[in-house]
Parts: structure tokens; sequence; C-alpha cells
């Protein structure tokens, strides 16, 4: 089950990520467990210092800007 | 032959109407080639340096020239700034998208870890013009460095300058009042910062920041360092312009719009009583009244500079302007998430104490 978690505390961008994460999901029928992450001391325990940021299956692959969808597909597909 | 090839594979496909993705990926590599560029460039300078005979060409064709009441001198004054400014924003905000590329968070953090005190300070601030930042990253960058072990006044120092010299403010004062404003803009904000950060770190304040702040353990990923083509590096010099300069450019009609209307109708001296030199506390005043209110760089750099034509001094307002760049409500608010109440009027009160210096400096020298 590929796992996804965008981190945020709620700045535009985070929202962004996580409607970006939907999108790809749902236009490539993928199935995924897509997450919201605003506590802070959970964002800061994955150790970024900007947000968004997005973890796929536990690894942090990105944070402080947005990936391309044709990126985060790839990054979907790969898990 | 290169560009040839690929014109002639773009065509093929907008004909053919398929595979789009593909057809957008090679015009987006066709505009981050380093020719199209260089050429780009070519062309800024061309209209830049040819701009004031343009706006001059544009006011003799309106007649506006032959006139010369309130209204006439504010239409001119207004189609010349507004390309002006608009030019080199977007020129200094491309440049340093590119530059920004070379830096981030984790390698700023990296270098200033195990510093001494006063260098952490002084390297913390040069780094905080160059690293991207955005305020609303703010606290999880400051649990970063804190948590990496890096001095809380080094930190702050980094807080302070990131905002208060960012390139927009550095080029609009660069446009409006020549490059030496500009140099002592950016060198007295440094100066600002490391001393600011400097007494905060020997204060020994630690105890005001947050508790669970020293408790987060992160595991600190290395996220694989991917190679940054220099075609990469191009292309989010163009996301910079497009985010910045489409956020800031009404600002910058409405700001420089105030300030035509004012360089035609308000008199010469009629800030000077308020806000000139004689008026001592018009600097403590400034700084009181910049502080609450927050306006990004664009949006007061033009009221800055008619509240200077109109006889404030260039100290009082290059007070205000920091005070409302520097230090802002927003800010107090994001911050409170990680530091206690009286550590943030101690951050505040220091660094605004400190602007207030660079105003009586500056009212002295000039």
């Amino acid at each position: 089950m590929l796992e996804i978690k965008v981190l945020g505390t709620g700045c535009a961008r985070c929202k962004e990520l996580e409607r970006m994460c939907f999108d790809v999901a749902a236009a490539n029928n993928i199935t995924a467990d897509i997450q919201k992450v605003t506590e802070l001391k959970d964002i800061m325990s994955y150790g970024i210092m900007q947000t968004p940021g997005l973890v796929i299956n536990g690894v942090v692959k990105l944070s402080g800007k947005l990936p391309t969808s044709s990126v985060l597909l790839q990054w979907m597909k790969e898990n | 032959m290169f560009c040839y090839n690929i014109f002639l594979n773009s065509n093929k496909d907008r004909i053919f109407n398929y595979n789009s993705r593909r057809d957008k990926r090679i015009t987006k590599n066709f505009k981050s080639s380093i020719g199209f560029v260089i050429s780009l460039i070519a062309v800024w300078f061309l209209v830049y340096f040819n701009l004031e005979r343009l706006a001059s060409a544009l006011n003799d064709i309106t007649e506006l020239s032959s006139v010369k009441d309130g209204y006439a001198r504010s239409v001119e004054f207004f189609i010349f700034e507004v390309p002006k400014v608009l030019m080199l924003l977007t020129l200094i905000v491309f440049v340093m998208g590119i530059v920004r590329t070379y830096f981030s968070p984790e390698k700023t953090r990296a270098l200033l870890e195990k510093k001494s005190l006063f260098l952490g300070n002084v390297l913390a601030s040069v780094l905080g013009i160059f690293t991207p930042f955005c305020s609303c990253s703010a606290v999880p960058l400051f649990i970063g460095f804190v948590e990496a072990g890096i001095p809380l006044g080094v930190t702050l120092s980094f807080l302070i300058a990131a905002p208060m010299i960012n390139e927009v403010a550095v080029i609009l004062l660069f446009g409006m009042f020549g490059w030496q404003t500009a140099v002592i803009y950016v060198s007295t904000g440094l100066f600002i910062a490391v001393l600011s950060g400097y007494i905060i770190g020997k204060l020994k304040l630690e105890k005001y920041v947050e508790e669970w702040v020293y408790e987060i353990k992160s595991n600190r990923q290395e996220s694989e360092e991917e190679k940054i083509t220099f075609r990469e590096r191009i292309e989010s010099g163009y996301i910079a312009v497009k985010d910045i300069v489409g956020k800031v450019w009404i600002y910058i009609i409405i700001g420089v719009g105030v300030g035509s209307a004012a360089h035609g109708y308000v008199p010469e001296d009629f800030m000077a009583g308020l806000m000139g030199k004689s008026a001592w506390w018009s600097v403590p005043l400034s700084v009181l009244i910049g502080i609450p209110l927050y306006s990004n760089a664009a949006g007061i750099i033009p009221i800055v500079s008619v509240l200077i034509e109109k006889g404030a001094s260039l100290g009082t307002a290059l007070a205000f302007m920091m005070a409302v760049i520097g230090l802002s409500l927003p800010e107090a608010i994001i911050l409170k998430k990680v530091l206690k109440l009286p550590m943030i009027f101690i951050f505040f009160g220091i660094v605004g104490v400190g602007i207030m210096i660079v105003g009586y400096i500056f009212n002295l020298i000039y």
C-alpha cells in the first residue's frame, strides 16, 4: 500500500501539494493512502526545514517546493 | 542545427496534436538554453538603457511635455518609473532565483554548525541573504537550526537578515535612490542582524524557548543530493520571476502611482517638520509605527521615496522601512509557537533599537 504524507502547517503551497497528490493518484488509478500532517512536532520529526514536505513510504522526497506532476507520478510508481 | 531540429519536432507534434506534454517540454528546454537567456538579457539591457528616451518620446507624442502642471509632471514620472522598476526587479529576481539554487537551508545549517559565536553571527547574516526563505517556514527552520546545536543568537541573526535584506528591497532602493543607498541598506541590515543576534546570544535566553523544541528528535535523513543541471537552475529563475514579480507588480504600480501623484502635487517640504532631521523623536516614532505594520518591500519603498522627496530625512525613512519589512506582527505570531513571550519582546526590542541607531547614524551623516 502506497503511503503518502504531505507535511505542512497550512501554507498555500502545502494545500497545493496535497491537491496534486490526489489528482495524480486519481488520474493514474493509483491506490494510495494520502495523509496531511499538520502538527508541527510531527512535521519536524522528519527533519525538514521548509514546508511543504512530501514523504512517500516513510522517505522524505522533497521539501520547500512543489514537484512537477510527472516527477510525482514517477515517485508513486516506484513504490 | 540542433535548434532547427527542436523546432521541427515541436511543430510536428503540434500538427498531429499528440504528445502535448513532450511539446511543452521541448519549448521549456529551449527557453532554458543558455543562448536564449543571454539574448533575453541583451534585449533587457537595450530596452533598459533607452527607457528614458522612450518615455520622453511618449510624452512628446501625447504632448504632455509642453504642459508643466502637476498632472503632467505626475504622469511623466509614472511612465518612466514603472517600467524601470519592473525591469530591474525582473532581472534581479531572475538572477537571485538562479543563485538561490546553489544554497539551501540544509547547506546553510551544515555551514553554521560548530561555528564560534561572533563568526557564526556574521556567517548566518550573510547566508540569510542567499538562502531561500519564506516566513511561513520560519518555525521549521528555527527548530532545524536549534536542534542541530546552532546557538540561539546565531539562529536569530539568520532570521533577522533573511526577511530584511531581500532582493526586492535592495533593487528598489537601487532603482530609486542609486547604488550607494542600496549598499548602505545591505550593510546596515547585516550590521543589525549580526549585532542583535550576538547580544541575544550573550544574554543566554535559551530558557525562553519553548521546551518541546529541545525534545524533538528528528531522524535527519540525508536526502540524496540530486544533481541539478544548469538548465534546471535557469528554470528556477523563471519560476522565481513568475512567483515574485507576478505577486508584487501590482504593489509597484500602486506604490509608484502614489509616488507620482505626490511628485506632482504635494509641496516639497511637506514631511520636513514631521520626519526631517530636526525632529529627533521622528526616528523612534517611525520604528514604533513600522513594527505593527506589515508590507512587502515592493509596497513600502515607493512610499518611502515619497517621504524622502518631500523632506523626510534618509535615516528616518530607512528606519521606517526596515521596521516595516524586518519586524512585523505576523512574524511575531508565527514565532510565538517556539518562543515564549519575554523572548519575543527582547527580540523585537533589540532589533528595534538597532534600527533606531542606524536611523540616527544616517541622519548624522547625511
